[in-house]
């Protein structure tokens, strides 16, 4: 029995990989906190109607993550 | 003023698209050159060729494509997208130029190139494995240059810009490439993605903003705002990080 995927699954296979290592990679929490500062910008400029309120929010919220990821990744290599 | 908001903006565009293009540039010419010198020029510079030709199929068959997207939920899009590659790419320079990541070392990246190529053996498959590392070398790093350009350049509405400034990098990362040759790790790469991270998360602060409706003070202006904003932020955490670490080097000598 061949055990070898067809060429398309593998393309799809490929590609799906790609995009997860680009966008994900070894660190989730930045995608995850993009999807969250899209969501919270989102309700204070579409649902709130309240634009200066989100001009400060996004990089505010841009540098909280950053911060965090960093803050993280030193704890970690502290540890080992 | 009309202007310069908009020279503002594209050279903003221009610059992120130049830099980001340079640095995974010279990534791919570590390969190439590495693959050039122990195996054959000739293979080398024919998977040089190839990718170039399918990265090129690949921006005119996407980029035309993206114009009749709507605008608003492009740059939305492209907004998130260079949101997480500019964090990714900022975080990855902060740790590294604390000493907390291991810097991306083109030395050890040739040498590892050179003894992956070594260990393939004599032969006729020698001449195939470069034109293969080669090919796979210049096409992954192409990549990230073409959905930047890409991105960066159809949500601007200035992707023949964005496409002059990669071909601009890619002239002189390749006369640099064949000046400086195998010595590579002597391009500041920490610093120029540094750079690029800080200037991929402005833009991409700046479009996701624009796809959710969000008015930016003097439009285009504030581009430069989020600029000198997150480049004085990534400088306090460079020395908070420092800060932090400096003990335990003193400790640890």
């Amino acid at each position: 029995m061949k055990n070898q995927s067809s060429w398309p699954v593998r393309m799809l296979k490929g590609f799906g990989m790609f995009w997860w290592d680009f966008l994900v990679g070894d660190t989730p929490e930045l995608f995850l906190a993009a999807l969250a500062i899209l969501g919270v910008v989102a309700l204070v400029s579409l649902s709130a109607h309240a634009n200066t309120a989100a001009v400060v929010i996004l990089p505010v919220l841009v540098v909280a993550s950053l911060g965090l990821s960093v803050f993280r990744a030193v704890r970690d290599s502290k540890r080992s | 003023m009309v202007g310069v908001t908009v020279s503002s903006g594209v050279f903003v565009l221009v610059a992120a698209v130049f830099l980001a293009s340079a640095v995974e540039m010279v990534e791919a010419l570590t390969i190439v050159v590495a693959v050039g010198y122990t195996e054959s020029w000739r293979s080398a510079l024919e998977g040089v060729g190839a990718a170039l030709v399918t990265l090129g199929v690949l921006i005119a068959a996407i980029g035309p494509a993206l114009g009749h997207f709507p605008i608003t939920s492009l740059r939305l899009i492209v907004g998130g997208v260079l949101l997480i590659f500019g964090m990714q790419w900022l975080r990855k320079a902060l740790l590294r130029s604390s000493g907390l990541k291991a810097k991306h070392d083109e030395d050890a990246i040739y040498q590892k190139t050179v003894s992956e190529l070594s260990s393939e053996g004599e032969g006729p498959a020698r001449n195939r494995v470069a034109f293969v590392m080669a090919f796979k070398g210049v096409f992954l790093e192409g990549m990230e240059v073409v959905i930047i350009v890409i991105t960066l350049g159809a949500s601007a509405h200035r992707l023949g810009d964005a496409v002059w400034a990669a071909l601009v990098a890619l002239v002189i990362v390749g006369i640099i490439g064949m000046i400086v040759a195998k010595q590579l790790s002597k391009v500041p790469e920490n610093a120029l993605k540094m750079t690029v991270g800080i200037l991929l998360v402005s833009y991409g602060t700046f479009f996701t903003g624009e796809g959710l409706k969000v008015r930016w003070p003097g439009n285009d202006t504030s581009l430069l705002l989020l600029v000198a904003l997150y480049a004085m932020i990534v400088w306090i955490m460079h020395v908070l990080i420092h800060a932090a670490e400096t003990p335990k080097k003193v400790n640890a000598a």
